[in-house]
């Protein structure tokens, strides 16, 4: 890149779009120059050099650090605390409990009340006492050091078992928190006028992000004012929390969160240990520096829920779905969080079907709160759905690409009104993508088994929507071009490592006829940057780049405007050209942006640019589907994953380096659902996470993924999602993955996988089921 | 319980998890597994025992440079690294010897440096992620890491560089195979693994013309 920068520093010759006037509604650009291209990261040496500041690589003079004591139990009460030995350990500088005035405060899971520091903590990980000291090791031993008396209570860790009778409560209203239900047509005439009628119990379990970056924070006060680096999502999330809890200003609040090592959802929210650092801090007058260790992130730090559910589906024999009947039981913990949002949003939406029903209910259980989780529910649905398809389609002898072709609908089923998408491409991402793959041939292929060989080759598919991925106001951006030509834009938006950064570069070079290097980025940071709500839910995309954009317009405008004067020229008659601004009549008559006397008298022009409001009476989604290709050993259970290719209608394609990144990306968390995947509760014996850690909890590690992951964009700019054709993409590429593994297992061995995750372990004892069964 | 008794061969000495392990197990105190309390050629010195605010002071050679600096016997070299010394490119994932982030070349072995004692790594040369620049400029790892964009949110990423430059210093054109064994210890929970390997093919094929 260093080579490239020489030469660009004005741009010679670089197409820039017509630039609207004012009141006039910008246009999709119809061919882009910089937008689209595979780019590397504006940010990618900070990255690969060691010089990012990531949140925990904050060091201040000074700085103490925070040890959050945890309780030990499922279901506890906290009867006394004693810091007294805690405090006197050296380097202490402070302990706080539940009885330390300034930290009894209030915390909230969504509107169920508790404390900073419970005296009933209902799940294993609720902080009980925090210590601040001069080193991390000090800290600890304060911590281990702290006596707490606990009146340990009865729990229950199965969410299955959370409704019988007897079960003990995990909170006084008992443990049932809702059941949603939804309906449309109607169910039973549906299965009455279907040729084939399946119904299967399926189960996902409980998954954990696990972000490579520890959850936490540095707290820093300066008087009444405090600044907190926080590893998050979303910095004005944050800030709002802190100053709600704490009573203070927003104004008095200050959050950055320039980089952040991964949050996939668990770092949407604010956590507790932000404002136990905050007390910390104010307590000793020094900064404290609060990261959460591995284990406890297991417990506190949100989960993908559990999900039990039921789904009866009938089809004509033609591939006419007529029915679907679904189910769910889950769980967000031991607070409310969630723990159904979303799963039937598929059964609801992905196929045209009449008739569908769907009713889930989510309990009440002593664990960890859940927090959203990469398309939350979604990919458990897609298990089950995706599942069902498959078999639907074994029963009726159609092709799975050709049954969910037969079904691809044109408008949302599942909202109200029943508007339609402004695109679709599930269409063209089922051809497409089955050709690409060589799906009739590999189909074909894998039916022709060796009955004398214990490796089975199989290949299946998968398809999916995400529910949202269009993005919407609010969000300010700005962009200020300096007297040379060079930009900074100004945006509240995290880049969660998807690229934000980038692409926000690439759309105001795009529109001023820079190249992306020359722009300079802000984010992340409420005292200095625009508002922006937190990066998740695959919006950011389609959130910022049409704010980019609208303030790079407003740039031109400017620019075009002080041009006319000094050229003494009407504006409607001068065109942006990046380097220069000519006219049209007469085209010898031209001036250099450098030139502008307006701008080198200002020093900058300023653009402030929003984020227009979304279609009226549209829904904007991205879809998604993928293949793969699995080869099991029926002797041993092992499953390799061979190929995967995933195929994204996700709008313009705004950078084909990152949008390939987030493709494999998704494929590899999939897989980690599909294979690897479960949190174990021991629900027996005492209700505690006994796979706390990775080497228990096993991520895909390089050794499971394939080489050839191959993501094959379907590229449909979208001229109403917004002023850049942009969709969501991080989400729906998660979705079908476990899924298409399963069902490329059931080609190749025959057997459903009804439950996460397929180990070898369950692999053996479904084949050894076979096996008995003849 | 390790022991040498000549500089030379402490120098070589290889810091293993066993021995690390020893060292917890013998006390958060007791620094049996640290060769730089023994006096050479008198293993009885082994026998001091450091109370837990005894510091000890210690030489470390960090990509080229020598540090002095005051440690508890129990800081990890991560720690050290990363708070004490500024070397923030070493991440720490779990403390714990699972997921490689905090992974340094140890005289050219990547090597977590969460579970390498501070004092244990005295005499050894320690390579960082900031080690592979040159002044400004990116290491030919680091420089096909940016180029593959072989990373998302890039906190895993030193540690998979650093052990892509262990694999690359002992093996210059390695198998993709040869490759996915050389991370497997390095975890990445954006799933850039794919990328990963072809980063690490092209800064071969980088350092072979």
């Amino acid at each position: 890149m260093a080579d490239d920068q020489k030469s660009i520093y004005y741009t010679e010759g670089l197409p820039v779009p017509e630039t609207p006037p004012p009141g006039e509604e910008p246009q999709p650009w119809e061919k882009t120059d910089v937008v689209g291209k595979p780019l590397p990261r504006v940010d990618a040496y900070e990255r690969v050099s060691g010089t990012a500041v990531y949140p925990s690589d904050v060091v201040l003079p000074g700085m103490l650090y925070c040890a959050i004591l945890r309780c030990p139990h499922p279901h506890a009460r906290v009867k006394q605390v004693d810091t007294t030995a805690a405090e006197a350990l050296p380097g202490v500088r402070a302990v706080i409990g539940p009885d330390t005035p300034e930290a009894d405060l209030p915390w909230f899971f969504r509107d169920a009340k508790t404390a900073l520091f419970p005296r009933t903590c209902r799940f294993e990980g609720e902080p009980v006492a925090a210590a601040a000291a001069e080193t991390p090791y000090q800290a600890w031993d304060a911590a281990g050091a702290v006596q707490v008396d606990y009146e340990v209570m009865p729990y229950v860790a199965d969410e299955r078992r959370a409704l019988e009778s007897g079960s003990p409560r995990v909170h006084e209203g008992g443990n049932k928190l809702k059941t949603d239900t939804y309906s449309r047509g109607d169910v039973e005439k549906g299965f009455s006028e279907a040729d084939v009628v399946l119904e299967q119990h399926y189960r996902t379990e409980a998954e954990v992000h696990t972000p490579l970056e520890l959850h936490g924070c540095v707290a820093n006060w300066d008087g009444d004012e405090l600044t907190v680096w926080e590893s998050t999502q979303g910095v004005y999330a944050v800030q709002s929390k802190i100053a709600g809890i704490l009573g203070l200003p927003l104004s008095k609040v200050r959050v950055i969160g320039h980089y952040l090592g991964g949050g996939f959802g668990s770092k949407l929210r604010t956590s507790r240990y932000s404002i136990i650092a905050a007390v910390l801090a104010r307590k000793t007058g020094r900064p404290v520096k609060a990261f959460v260790p591995r284990e406890a992130t297991y417990l506190t730090m949100g989960n993908r829920p559990p999900s039990n559910m039921t789904l009866k589906a009938g089809v004509k024999n033609d591939g006419t779905l007529t029915a679907l009947k679904f189910s769910c039981l889950g769980t967000g913990g031991a607070y409310p969080a969630g723990g159904t949002s979303l799963v039937d949003w598929q059964i609801r939406e992905l196929y045209l079907c009449p008739n569908v029903s769907t009713e889930c209910t989510d309990v009440y259980i002593n664990a960890g709160p859940a927090r959203p989780f990469r398309a939350p529910g979604h990919p458990q649905c897609s298990w089950a759905l995706e599942q069902m398809m498959d078999a639907l389609a074994g029963a009726i002898k159609m092709d799975p690409v050709g049954l969910r072709l037969k079904n691809v609908p044109a408008y949302s089923q599942g909202r109200s009104g029943n508007p339609p998408y402004t695109t679709t491409g599930l269409s063209q991402c089922l051809s497409e993508g089955a050709r690409k793959f060589g799906w009739e041939k590999a189909r074909r292929r894998t039916a022709a088994k060796n009955p004398d060989s214990p490796i089975k080759r199989g290949v299946g598919m998968a398809a999916s929507i995400w529910f949202v991925g269009g993005g919407g106001p609010p969000s300010t951006v700005i962009v200020k071009l300096f007297s040379d030509n060079s930009a900074s834009l100004n945006m509240g938006a995290s880049d969660i490592g998807t690229g934000t950064k980038t692409i926000m570069a690439m759309v105001a070079a795009e529109e001023l006829g820079l190249e992306p290097e020359m722009i300079r980025i802000e984010h992340a940071d409420t005292g200095t940057t625009q508002y922006a709500t937190p990066s998740g839910g695959s919006k950011t995309v389609p959130t910022e780049a049409p704010a980019v954009r609208d303030a790079a317009i407003q740039v031109k405008r400017q620019l075009l405007k002080m041009a006319a004067e000094e050229m003494n020229l009407p504006v409607e008659d001068l065109r942006y050209r990046g380097e220069k601004i000519v006219s049209r009549s007469q085209p010898e008559k031209e001036i250099r942006i450098t030139d502008i006397e307006g701008l080198q008298k200002r020093g900058v022009v300023m653009g402030v640019g929003h984020r227009g409001p979304n279609p009226e009476n549209k829904t904007v989604n991205p879809f998604c589907v993928q293949f793969c290709e699995v080869e099991v050993d029926t002797n041993t259970g092992e499953m390799r994953i061979l190929r995967f290719l995933s195929t994204n209608e996700s709008g313009r394609v705004m950078n084909r380096l990152s949008f390939d990144s987030q493709v494999i990306g998704g494929v590899t968390m999939g897989i980690g659902l599909a294979a690897t995947e479960m949190r174990i509760l021991d629900t027996a014996r005492t209700g505690k996470m006994v796979n706390r850690n990775w080497h228990d909890y096993k991520l895909p590690t390089s050794l499971d993924v394939p080489a050839d992951i191959v993501s094959a964009p379907i590229e449909m700019p979208d001229a109403e999602a917004n002023i850049t054709g942009a969709k969501g993409l991080g989400e729906p590429v998660t979705i079908p993955t476990a899924a298409a593994v399963a069902n490329a297992v059931y080609d190749a061995t025959g057997m459903r996988i009804l439950d996460s995750p397929i180990n070898p372990l369950t692999l053996c004892s479904v084949l050894e089921q076979q096996n008995k069964e003849g | 319980m390790e022991q040498s008794n000549s500089k030379q061969e402490r120098n070589k000495r290889r810091i293993s998890r066993r021995s690390f392990m020893a060292g917890i197990g013998a006390g958060t105190v007791c620094v049996a597994a640290s060769g730089h309390l023994f006096a050479a050629g008198d293993s009885q010195a082994a026998e001091k025992v450091l109370e837990s605010d005894e510091m000890s002071k210690i030489r470390l050679h960090i990509n080229g440079r020598s540090h002095q600096l005051l440690v508890e016997p129990r800081w990890s070299l991560l720690y050290v690294l990363r708070e004490k010394i500024g070397l923030t490119g070493s991440k720490e994932g779990c403390g714990r010897g699972e997921c490689g982030a905090c992974t340094v070349l140890i005289d050219g072995i990547p090597r977590y440096a969460c579970l390498t004692l501070a004092v244990e790594a005295e005499g050894t040369e320690i390579t960082t992620v900031e080690g592979l620049m040159d002044g400004e400029k990116l290491g030919t790892v680091q420089q096909a890491f940016v180029e593959e964009d072989a990373f998302q949110c890039g906190y895993c990423t030193p540690g998979q560089i650093m052990s892509v430059e262990g694999l690359l210093r002992k093996n210059p054109a390695p198998s993709v195979e040869e490759i996915r064994t050389a991370v497997s210890g390095n975890l990445c929970r954006c799933g850039a693994y794919t990328h990963i390997f072809k980063a690490a093919e092209k800064a071969a094929e980088s350092r072979r013309k």
